[in-house]
């Protein structure tokens, strides 16, 4: 259906794709494919693939980082997941931070991207200042707005207070370490999110907006009746995208809310993860807590998988 | 420069030079132009508050008010007190280290994988492919309790290879390569085995020297993750003269106390090394972001 939008761009001004793939090309079924694969796959498996199956089978006993022997206890592991409500509490806090930064995220976005697509003279200063935050190393970010955010001396707070917002000097910190985390992560990975809505932007076609152009439509018309319609792929693969890295907090979170500072009690699922295995020495749980978690960034990810796949045909 | 940058929103009205007159003006497109102006401005205000901060004496730093955003007095105590400390230059090295090897392998071993996947036919060639485009499901946050297991029993626990390796598994890079790879035309190649090219000569003179952006694009991408990476170095690098500066600054320089000045000036030596590779190969970085960004 909406496979125009960034297929026929993508397609139309590639030099080095010229047609004719001949498919019927010279195949000799032989072991060299394997040679070829073997490094990769390698890593793959010792690294990623029985890791996976290591992880399943400590769930079903009591693994320890203390090193004594292992023992199979069935589904205790995974009982006690389910009744813990400290794991609970940190999935809900997880959905909460998914809640509250995926749709700034997005739609900020968008925003941004609309206005820089606008605006090509400044193109080169606003890529700069919305993306530089992306690659700027996340206990950076934390250093940075927690400076900010201080109590005293902090900028937030003092211009709060400046103009009346601010009330007692903890506005944004303590009370409410999830919205402090989720302004600073907004800030930190906005950049992202506004490079894809930008590459897709640049790849509309001038003509499509021929016909609106005759009829005399202004940019908000035609934004919010050609632009936006044409972006609805890209803004579905974006939010689900960006549901699984919500989904994964950890960094910023730990940096800023939990670990050293530990000025909230409130933990996020792979910091409670983190903290049963390591701190708690506990794998075989850890273990059966990462399974949970991992289920519902699946149910996520095969959305992701049908949306790209979709693209492939 | 003081005023403005914190309240860009108030200063709509005011009409600011455009940055250059094209045919008209429209009142639309003005204002377009200064809310994107003074919105990027409010996005940089932590970059300029930090380098403000970095060159202050600790004093004036720690004074709060009232808000100076030029130092009263210069002072570089604080670069000198984190370069002195030297465990920040080690990171650096650790993180270029790991996140060099970590690219250098990813595209080597994707390449080769793409490149047999996209032209070889060989047993078991739709089982393989498929389980490891499964993997691209599996976040890497839900295995790091086994992977560290793993890892302490190979014995790399403080080690490079040990923070690089587990990095280098991106399924999705060999996705993207191999989709590339499907797009180039089979004609040249057929030249090239007629002369009685080997599969690692064909894809080194044909299909690497068509394939600059999207390597580029892979490895780029790669080495910014990498660099940025915290988790898995948080686990495997406990020795402070292993960690890469992402997990050094973040676990370590946390210790030194409220220092202000100091710790600014090290967050800015900290995001210093990535804005400068950014600034240069700008476009790239754009393009490859948003060629890979999209399937990862």
């Amino acid at each position: 259906m909406m496979t125009t939008d960034t297929q026929a761009p993508d397609a139309a001004p590639t030099a080095d794709k010229p047609p004719s793939p001949t498919p019927t090309a010279v195949k000799r079924r032989s072991w060299t494919g394997l040679w070829f694969v073997l490094p990769f796959a390698a890593v793959y498996v010792v690294f990623l693939l029985w890791p996976m199956i290591l992880g399943l089978y400590y769930s079903f006993t009591d693994k320890s980082l203390t090193g004594r022997p292992v023992s199979w206890i069935g589904l205790d592991n995974w009982t006690e997941a389910f009744g813990d409500e400290r794991a609970w509490q940190s999935l809900l806090n997880t959905a909460e931070f998914t809640l509250y930064s995926t749709p700034p995220l997005v739609i900020l976005a968008l925003a941004l991207a609309l206005l820089t697509h606008r605006a090509r003279k400044l193109g080169w200063f606003l890529r700069l200042s919305f993306f530089a935050p992306f690659v700027v190393p996340v206990s950076v970010v934390t250093m940075l707005w927690m400076w900010l955010y201080q109590p005293d001396g902090g900028l937030i707070n003092h211009y709060l207070g400046a103009w009346g917002l601010g009330g007692d000097h903890l506005w944004v910190f303590q009370e409410h370490a999830m919205g402090s985390v989720v302004i600073t992560t907004v800030w930190w990975t906005l950049g992202f999110n506004f490079l894809l809505y930008l590459a897709a932007l640049q790849a509309i076609p001038n003509e499509v907006y021929e016909a609106a152009d005759i009829d005399g439509a202004n940019w908000w018309q035609k934004t919010v009746r050609i632009t936006i319609p044409l972006l609805k792929r890209i803004t579905a693969l974006v939010i689900v995208l960006q549901l699984i890295n919500s989904l994964r907090i950890f960094d910023q979170y730990y940096l800023m809310a939990g670990g050293g500072t530990n000025l909230s009690p409130e933990k996020v699922a792979i910091q409670h993860i983190y903290e049963m295995g390591f701190t708690g020495l506990r794998v075989g749980y850890a273990s059966a807590l990462s399974y949970i978690l991992f289920v519902f960034i699946l149910i996520v990810a095969i959305v992701q998988l049908r949306l790209l796949s979709r693209k492939e045909d | 420069m003081t005023a403005v940058d914190t309240r860009p929103r108030t200063s709509k009205a005011k009409p600011r030079p455009l940055p250059r007159k094209r045919k008209r003006i429209t009142a639309g497109s003005a204002l377009v132009y200064i809310s994107a102006f003074f919105l990027a401005l409010l996005w940089l205000v932590p970059f300029l508050w930090a380098l403000s901060t970095s060159f202050k004496t600790e004093t004036d730093a720690s004074l709060g008010q009232p808000i100076r955003w030029l130092p009263p007095e210069w002072s570089v105590e604080g670069y000198r007190t984190v370069l002195e400390r030297g465990d920040h230059v080690t990171w650096m090295i650790n993180s270029t280290v790991v996140s060099t090897i970590v690219t250098v392998l990813t595209l080597v071993l994707c390449v080769l994988a793409a490149y047999a996947f996209s032209r070889l036919e060989f047993p078991f060639k739709r089982t393989i492919y498929g389980v490891i485009l499964a993997g691209i499901m599996i976040p890497p946050q839900a295995i790091i309790i086994p992977l560290f297991d793993v890892v302490s029993s190979l014995k790399m626990v403080d080690t490079y290879w040990g923070l690089a390796l587990p990095q280098v598994v991106a399924p999705v890079m060999i996705f993207i390569l191999k989709r590339f790879f499907d797009g180039i035309p089979r004609d040249y190649e057929e030249a090239a085995t007629l002369d009685g090219a080997g599969h690692l000569r064909i894809l080194r003179s044909v299909i690497l020297p068509l394939s600059g952006p999207i390597l580029a694009a892979v490895g780029i991408f790669t080495f910014i993750l990498s660099w940025n990476n915290f988790l898995w170095p948080l686990l495997v690098a406990n020795d402070p003269s292993i960690m890469t500066l992402p997990v050094g600054l973040g676990v370590v320089a946390g210790g030194y106390g409220l220092f202000y000045a100091q710790n600014m000036a090290a967050a800015v030596l900290g995001a210093l090394p990535l804005l400068i590779v950014f600034l240069i190969f700008q476009k790239q970085i754009v393009r490859g972001v948003a060629g890979v960004g999209l399937s990862r």
